[in-house]
C-alpha cells in the first residue's frame, strides 16, 4: 500500500467514525447546545469526505451553507430561546415512538436497496475531472438543471417572507396554535402595523 | 506565464539526490511551507501589535512603547510571554469543554485560511482551483466557536457578543461573497493565483481597484466588519458588553482569540492586495525592467528578484491596508447595532448585487478590459 493510499484510508475511518458517532450524539444527548454543536462536526466531516472524492467544491459548499448558515441559525435559535424549562410529558409517547421507528426503518432499507441496487463503480476511475468540477457543476446548473435550480430558489424566497412574517408578531393579533392573543411586550413594535390595520 | 521560482521542485530533486523516493521527499516538503507561513502569520501579529500601539499613541499625541527594546520593537513579545503564564481560569459555572474547544474553533479556520494566500507564482502553500471560495468558506465556521465561547462562559454580556458576532458575520458574509464573486466572473478562474495573473498585465494600470471601485470598498468595509475591528467592534464593545465574548477568559485560552483576530486581519489585507491591489505584482511589470536592462526573464538572478519584490510587495500593499485599519480604529466612534445592520442589509447587499450585474454587463460588453 502507498503512502497516499494509506493516509486516505485513515482519513476515511477516521471521519466515517466522526459522522456516525457524532450523528448518534446528535440524536441522544440530552442537551439541545451540545446536540447542534455536534450537528455541526457532523457536516464538517461529511465536507471531508466530498473531500477525499476529489470533490472539492462540493466539499466548501457544504461547509459554507450547512455549517456557516444552517448550523449557525440553528444555534442561534438555540441561544435566543434557551429558556430552562420542564418539558411536559407527552400522552401517547409509545405510539409514537412506534410510528417514528417504522418510518427510519423504512427510510434504512430505502437506502440499503439503492445500496444494493446501484452499480457503484466508475467505467473509468482515471476519468474524474477533480478541478473541472466547478465549471462541470456551473454548466449543468445553467442548462439542463436550470428549472429545478431556480425552483429552489423560489421555494427559498417563499421560507424566508413566511419566516419574516412569522417573526413579526404585530401582523397577526392571536397565536397561531393557541388561539391566545399575543403578548407583544418584549418585540420591538414598528411605528406602522404591517397588516393588521390596513382597512 | 509559467515562470518564477519551484522551489517544491528543486527541494525534491535535491532529495532525490540523496536517493529518497519522491514520495518520501514530497512527505519532507509538506511541513515546511505550513511551519513557513505559520511563522508569517504570528510575526505579522507582532508586528501588527507593536504597529498598533505607536500608531494609537501618535493618534492622541502619545509617545507609546518605548522602553522594550528600540522603539519598542520589543512589546508585542513581551505581551505575548505575560498572556502565556498567565493562569489559566475555567470559570466554575462554564461548560468547560466548549469553553476551551470555542478559541480553538476561533483561530483553526483563520490560519487554515492562509492556505491560499500566494506570496508570488510558486510561492504559496497549494494552488487549490477553489482558491478564493475556500476561504469564503472557512470564514464562515468562525461564528461558530464565537457563539460557542460565548455560550460556555455562562455570562449575559459573553452570550449577548457571541450572538452579535454571529450576526454581524453572517450579515457582511454576503456582500463579501457577492464582491468576490464580481472578481471572480472577470477573472473566469476561483484561484488566487489565477486573480493575481489576471492583473499583471500592466503592471499598476491593470488591478482590478480601477475596474472594482465599488467592490473594492465594499470589500474592505465587509472585511473590517468581519475582523470585528472599530467602527464595527460591537461584539466586544467595551462599553456595552465589558469585553463580549472574551469577558471570561484569560492566559492562553485569551490570546488565541487575540492572535485569531490580529491574522485574521492582517489575511483580510492580504486578500484586498490579492484581489484588488494586484498581489505580488510591482506597479511597473518586472518584464519590461528585464528588457530594459537586456537580461532573459528566466535568468536565475531575475527569478530571485522577481520572487523577493514579489514578497515585499505583497507584504508592503497588506501593511498599508493594516495601517489604514488601524487609524481608522483610532479615529472613528463605533456604529449602533441598527445602524451596523442596516449598512451591511440596506446599503452594502442592494450595492454589491448592482455591482455584480453591472461587471456582468461589462464582460459582455467591453470583453478585452472585463475578461472575456
Amino acid at each position: 500500500m502507498s503512502i497516499a493510499i494509506t493516509t486516505q484510508f485513515i482519513c476515511f475511518t477516521v471521519l466515517s467514525l466522526v459522522v456516525i458517532i457524532g450523528a448518534l450524539g446528535v440524536v441522544l444527548l440530552e442537551s439541545i447546545v451540545y446536540s447542534a454543536f455536534l450537528l455541526g462536526g457532523v457536516f464538517m466531516s461529511v465536507a471531508g469526505l466530498y473531500l477525499l472524492l476529489n470533490a472539492s467544491f462540493v466539499a466548501a459548499a457544504q461547509v459554507l451553507v450547512y455549517v456557516g448558515a444552517v448550523n449557525v441559525l440553528i444555534i442561534f435559535a438555540i441561544m435566543l430561546v434557551n429558556k430552562k424549562e420542564d418539558l411536559k410529558p407527552i400522552n401517547d409517547i409509545k405510539s409514537r415512538r412506534i410510528i417514528s421507528t417504522s418510518i427510519c426503518l423504512t427510510l434504512l432499507s430505502l437506502l440499503i436497496r439503492v445500496d444494493l441496487t446501484n452499480v457503484w463503480s466508475l467505467s473509468s476511475p482515471q476519468n474524474s475531472i477533480g478541478e473541472e468540477s466547478t465549471i462541470r457543476i456551473g454548466e449543468h446548473l445553467f442548462s439542463d438543471y436550470l428549472l429545478p435550480f431556480e425552483v429552489a430558489s423560489v421555494l427559498l424566497l417563499m421560507a424566508m417572507i413566511g419566516a419574516i412574517v412569522l417573526a413579526r408578531r404585530d401582523v397577526m393579533s392571536k397565536d397561531i396554535s393557541t388561539g391566545l392573543p399575543v403578548d407583544q411586550e418584549l418585540i420591538e413594535k414598528s411605528s406602522e402595523p404591517l397588516l393588521t390595520n390596513k382597512n | 506565464m509559467e515562470y518564477g521560482l519551484d522551489l517544491e521542485n528543486s527541494f525534491n530533486e535535491f532529495l532525490k539526490g540523496f536517493g529518497l523516493s519522491s514520495e518520501i521527499a514530497h512527505i519532507i516538503w509538506l511541513p515546511l511551507p505550513m511551519l513557513l507561513v505559520l511563522v508569517a502569520a504570528v510575526v505579522g501579529v507582532l508586528v501588527t501589535v507593536w504597529l498598533e500601539r505607536k500608531i494609537s499613541a501618535a493618534a492622541q499625541q502619545r509617545i507609546g512603547p518605548e522602553y522594550a527594546g528600540a522603539l519598542g520593537v520589543l512589546q508585542p513579545i513581551a505581551d505575548g510571554l505575560k498572556l502565556l503564564v498567565k493562569e489559566d481560569i475555567i470559570p466554575a459555572k462554564a461548560d468547560g469543554i466548549l469553553f476551551t474547544a470555542g478559541p480553538i474553533l476561533v483561530l483553526v479556520p483563520v490560519i487554515l485560511s492562509w492556505l491560499i494566500v500566494p506570496f508570488g507564482q510558486n510561492l504559496l502553500i497549494s494552488n487549490v482551483g477553489i482558491g478564493i471560495f475556500l476561504w469564503i468558506a472557512l470564514s464562515s465556521i468562525q461564528p461558530i466557536g464565537l457563539l460557542m465561547s460565548g455560550y460556555a462562559s455562562n455570562n449575559k454580556y459573553s452570550l449577548l457578543g457571541g450572538l452579535r458576532a454571529a450576526a454581524q458575520s453572517i450579515s457582511y458574509e454576503i456582500p463579501l461573497a457577492l464582491s468576490v464573486l464580481a472578481i471572480v466572473l472577470m477573472t473566469n478562474s476561483l484561484s488566487t493565483v489565477d486573480i493575481v495573473n489576471q492583473q499583471s498585465g500592466a503592471g499598476i494600470l491593470s488591478w482590478n481597484i480601477w475596474r472594482q471601485p465599488v467592490g473594492f470598498i465594499v470589500f474592505w468595509i465587509c472585511a473590517l466588519a468581519e475582523c470585528e475591528r472599530l467602527p464595527f467592534d460591537l461584539p466586544e464593545a467595551e462599553e456595552e458588553l465589558v469585553a463580549g465574548y472574551q469577558t471570561e477568559y484569560a492566559g492562553m485560552k485569551f490570546a488565541l482569540f487575540y492572535l485569531g483576530s490580529y491574522i485574521n486581519l492582517i489575511l483580510s489585507a492580504l486578500l484586498v492586495s490579492i484581489l484588488y491591489l494586484g498581489g505580488w505584482g510591482f506597479p511597473i511589470p518586472v518584464e519590461l525592467i528585464a528588457k530594459f536592462l537586456n537580461l532573459p526573464i528566466n535568468a536565475p538572478f531575475i527569478q530571485v528578484f522577481t520572487a523577493s519584490i514579489g514578497i515585499v510587495m505583497t507584504v508592503l500593499k497588506a501593511y498599508l491596508l493594516v495601517f489604514i485599519a488601524i487609524l481608522l480604529r483610532w479615529t472613528t466612534p463605533r456604529v449602533r447595532i441598527d445602524q451596523l445592520l442596516d449598512l451591511g442589509w440596506k446599503f452594502l447587499l442592494p450595492i454589491s448585487l448592482a455591482n455584480l450585474l453591472i461587471t456582468a454587463g461589462l464582460k459582455l460588453a467591453f470583453p478585452q478590459f472585463f475578461g472575456g
